[in-house]
């Protein structure tokens, strides 16, 4: 392999703002990525994570802060002078080149001669494995194939940074899997340095070295995959993560590492992950695959059932307390639909957080 | 949007924003002549003219009998939009809702009058409704303005009636309406907008249009801007102030209409001539 | 009995309206039927009509009387030459100066306060548009004061009455018209395009060289076809703002007075429809020259 990526050892977001008018699409996102790294930047629409990647590229010039690449100081040059290769979510292919002219044009615009454009494209169209389809125009691909031309030609031109910007957003579910494992295959053969947008958990925990989590242009949490699905730092990433279970209550007593809060006049005790003191309001969020139908006893709270699925090897429900609380639940036994029953789940799974500060802060 | 901050990128910025600039100040000042002349007392020679009467008005509406060139113009028009709303909204749904044999040359048909300009289809019509002795009326001022107006109507509302699911107006006949309440409660409603627009655009352009009329206007039937044209045909006869007072009646006329149709269409509409034709 | 009389309704085929029906033709398909009468009646017969009449001349003569009579007086064929001289560079001066800035008005936020003033001289018709230059561009007008008083000129340009009024009356009706149909073209190529080339490396001048003007140039054939007919077919400000009986002698003054003042109808048919060949001739050559480039949807990805 040929393709060899240009070398360095971080890129460093300093503080990076963008403001549209008065509202902050970005404030103060600060971050290093290192050689190699493979990056998600995961939040819900509208949480600046296009926005963030958008100003790496130059494609939206920073309001505050800087972005270096090493020593250099890129947020002030051009998207053409920066050399970084981005996938656009709707491939952005150019309709009137043909496949082998579309990888091709990042280093026919930097004047390469034509034999050694000719040797690179050939090696970017067999590892994205497009080979006989050189001549066709993008509007003769498949959505698959486009995906794959627009890896390639973000890649052909040796960048330093890889951005990809929600770049299986357009393919249907089966097609998303499938490319989700080519990305992962590209990435490990090149080792390009990537820096991937998306608003789904799954391909994020799937595909990045580490995550950030971006909500109202704030990063909440960096970590490995690992790290954030199971001990997220706020209830919104909790949210994020799958914990689908949020139960409100008023915590009543700190034991050490366990949290009690009163929920419904249940005792609901868990780990804390924020800040609580006694007496204050506190949120209780267990994944729907923790919560089991059990018996009355520590840690159980009594509800009523609404809905019961059967989902193959066991049952997913839904079901409501007397306060008004929902839950979603899986059970191995079917419940019959208003009966009344007691979900439980064991201390270690269930994580307490402070009341989430409303709105932008 | 990537917006260049280089000195060649704001160089060349300020160049095209100069052009601009030096366009509309010119067509600004061209229409500023004209109003400043017709509240003119004697304008030779300086910057503004020596003093400022309405006087020219009076005389103008008189000496040109605008009185009886607005009524005929607002005729000619209101028949051309009322007849050219029903010709061309009528075949415009049998073509977005129908495909049958001939109707691709059927549309091109209709494209030609756009496509083709007046000058050239307007001498044989001409020729022709001489011989018929329908020029010089009334009617036939109408006829040739209808020529490139159905058209236009046809081609604005073949893709707005496109946009209406055909699904709407199946659900109104299971629900019991015949033909006539499912046009009146169904379909005039949704179409509405699009006739509304097509026609505002249809009156903007007749009253300006000119070679047509021209070509088959007698005496007592030419609009208002062929009066202008045969006005400014003839200067020396008039004053100068007089002709440019009836040039202001006939900018205030159209621009009434303009900003009225400015308000339900964007500008752009009035020159792209709805769809392009396919590439 | 229902079985037979069902049978013979069978042999008998669909009826006529079921016939039509199969082959789309139904009481929605009939709505067509009088717009296209008309079309037949004020269009398609004037038109072939006018064409007829052309090979039937008014003073005798074989049935190319007319067409030989045109070529041989240079009074008429040099109407042809004049009306070129006007259209073809008004035209190219109108496309070349609604590119660059239709390309800055895209970037525009409020588009429509200029496309609006930009529509008024179109709306406003060329019989305005010539009374208004008349004055302004005038001995004693306001741009020849204006330049007077920058000392830009000692005695006033003669603009008017001559090939200049025309050909500003041309651009002042024609390059709004230009421009909003190259807006248009512009702005319907999704700039996803030409983020992918920046970032790819390409610079401003290349973006628009390898991207943008490879994706317009179908949209600016239209345009220059479009924009061509109507600087073609110019008659009023010819008339009012030239010299008609000189170099702004354009075709249609030749088919109008023909016509209508000499009232040789064969003749000005005979002239309007060399005017429609010249004008189809330039049109077709412009839109053939569209098949070397790219033609589908601009835009980066299909549907």
């Amino acid at each position: 392999m040929t393709i060899a990526l240009s070398q360095f050892d971080e890129v460093r977001l300093d503080r990076v703002s963008r403001d549209f008018g008065a509202l902050n699409a970005l404030r103060d996102v600060s971050l290093t990525i290192r050689r190699g790294e493979f990056i998600a930047l995961l939040g819900p629409s509208g949480c600046g994570k296009s926005t963030t990647l958008n100003c790496i590229a130059g494609l939206l010039p920073v309001t505050g802060g800087a972005i270096w690449l090493d020593k250099n100081r890129v947020d002030t040059l051009r998207p053409e002078e920066r050399g970084f290769g981005m996938v656009f979510q709707n491939y952005a292919l150019f309709p009137h080149l043909n496949v082998r002219q579309n990888i091709g044009f990042g280093l026919k615009m930097r004047g390469r001669p034509k034999a050694e454009i000719d040797r690179k494209v050939d090696e970017a169209l067999n590892l994205v494995r497009l080979q006989g389809q050189e001549n066709k125009l993008p509007g003769q691909l498949s959505g698959g194939q486009q995906q794959r031309v627009a890896i390639a030609r973000a890649i052909v031109i040796e960048p330093p940074l890889v951005l990809m910007d929600e770049p299986l957003s357009n393919l249907d579910a089966k097609l998303r899997i499938e490319m989700r494992a080519e990305i992962r295959r590209i990435h490990n053969e090149l080792g390009a340095t990537t820096i991937y947008v998306t608003h789904d958990q799954d391909e994020a925990l799937s595909l990045a070295d580490r995550i950030v989590v971006l909500r109202d242009g704030v990063v909440r949490q960096v970590g490995a995959p690992k790290e954030l699905y199971e001990t997220p730092a706020h209830f919104d990433v909790a949210d994020f993560m799958g914990f689908r279970n949020k139960l409100k209550g008023k915590v009543v007593a700190i034991e050490g590492d366990r949290t009690i809060l009163d929920v419904e006049g249940a005792r609901i005790s868990g780990v804390a992950r924020e800040r609580v003191s006694v007496g204050s309001t506190g949120y209780a969020a267990i994944r729907s695959d923790d919560l089991e139908v059990g018996e009355a006893g520590p840690n159980a709270i009594a509800a009523t059932v609404d809905t019961i699925e059967y989902r193959g090897r066991e049952f997913v429900g839904t079901a409501h307390s007397a306060g008004g609380l929902d839950f979603v639940f899986r059970s191995h036994v079917s419940v019959e639909p208003g009966s009344r029953i007691h979900l439980r789940t064991e201390d270690k799974r269930i994580l307490v957080f402070a009341e989430p500060v409303q709105g932008r802060q | 949007m990537i917006r260049d901050t280089t000195l060649g990128a704001r160089l060349w910025a300020a160049a095209v924003w100069t052009t601009v600039g030096f366009f509309v100040i010119n067509l600004i000042a061209m229409i500023a002549t004209v109003v400043t002349s017709s509240f003119a007392t004697r304008w030779l020679g300086t910057w503004l003219p020596a003093g400022w009467t309405t006087r020219w008005y009076t005389s103008a509406w008189s000496e040109f009998q605008l009185w009886d060139v607005l009524i005929v113009t607002f005729q000619v028009i209101g028949a051309v939009v009322v007849i050219s709303g029903v010709l061309g909204v009528t075949a415009a749904y049998a073509l977005a809702r129908r495909e049958f044999r001939g109707k691709r040359l059927l549309v091109l048909l209709f494209l030609l009058p756009l496509m083709i300009p007046s000058m050239t289809f307007g001498i044989p019509l001409a020729t022709v409704l001489y011989r018929t002795g329908l020029a010089g009326t009334f009617w036939g001022v109408v006829a040739a303005n209808l020529v490139p107006t159905v058209p236009f109507v046809i081609l604005v509302m073949i893709p707005f009636i496109e946009q209406i699911d055909p699904k709407v107006e199946a659900a109104a006949r299971v629900f019991g309406a015949n033909t006539f309440k499912l046009f009146l409660y169904v379909l005039l409603p949704l179409l509405l907008p699009g006739i509304l627009a097509a026609l505002l655009l249809v009156l903007v352009r007749t009253i300006a249009m000119f070679e047509l009329t021209f070509l088959v206007a007698g005496p007592t039937s030419q609009t208002l801007v062929v009066a202008l044209y045969y006005a400014v045909f003839a200067a020396g006869v008039r004053a100068v102030q007089s002709i440019d007072a009836m040039a202001v009646i006939y900018m205030v006329t159209t621009l009434i209409w303009l900003i009225i149709a400015l308000r339900f269409v964007n500008p752009t509409q009035i020159v792209t001539r709805a769809k392009q034709p396919a590439h | 009995m229902d079985a037979v009389a069902h049978a013979s309704a069978v042999e008998q085929g669909p009826n006529l309206r079921q016939r039509l029906a199969a082959r789309g033709f139904d009481a929605v398909t009939l709505l067509v039927v009088p717009a296209a009468i008309f079309s037949l009646l004020l269009f398609v017969y004037p038109f072939a009509f006018g064409f007829v009449l052309s090979f039937e001349p008014k003073a005798g003569g074989d049935w190319l009387a007319n067409y030989r009579r045109f070529f041989s007086d240079p009074f008429l064929y040099e109407t042809i030459a004049n009306t070129l001289w006007l259209a073809i560079p008004v035209t190219l001066v109108n496309l070349l100066l609604a590119v660059p800035i239709a390309f800055r008005v895209r970037l525009m936020r409020n588009q429509r306060l200029l496309t609006t003033i930009l529509v008024l001289p179109i709306t406003l018709g060329t019989v305005l548009v010539a009374e208004g230059l008349l004055n302004y561009l005038g001995p004693q007008g306001w741009f020849n004061r204006t330049l007077m008083t920058f000392g830009l000129i000692s005695q006033p340009l003669k603009l008017v009455h001559n090939y200049w009024g025309v050909f500003a009356s041309l651009v002042i009706t024609g390059f709004p018209f230009t421009f909003l149909l190259t807006l248009s073209y512009v702005t319907g190529i999704d700039p996803a395009l030409e983020q992918a080339a920046a970032t790819l490396g390409a610079s401003a001048w290349q973006r628009f060289r390898h991207v943008y003007l490879p994706l317009l140039m179908p949209g600016l054939a239209i345009t220059f076809c479009l924009s061509f007919v109507q600087a073609f077919s110019v008659f009023p400000s010819a008339v009012l703002l030239g010299e008609p009986a000189g170099s702004t002698r354009v075709i249609s003054i030749a088919a109008a007075q023909a016509a209508f003042e000499e009232y040789d109808y064969s003749m000005g048919s005979a002239i309007a429809m060399i005017m429609g060949l010249v004008q189809l001739g330039i049109v077709v050559a412009v839109l053939a020259s569209r098949g070397l480039f790219y033609r589908g949807p601009a835009s980066g990805a299909k549907g």
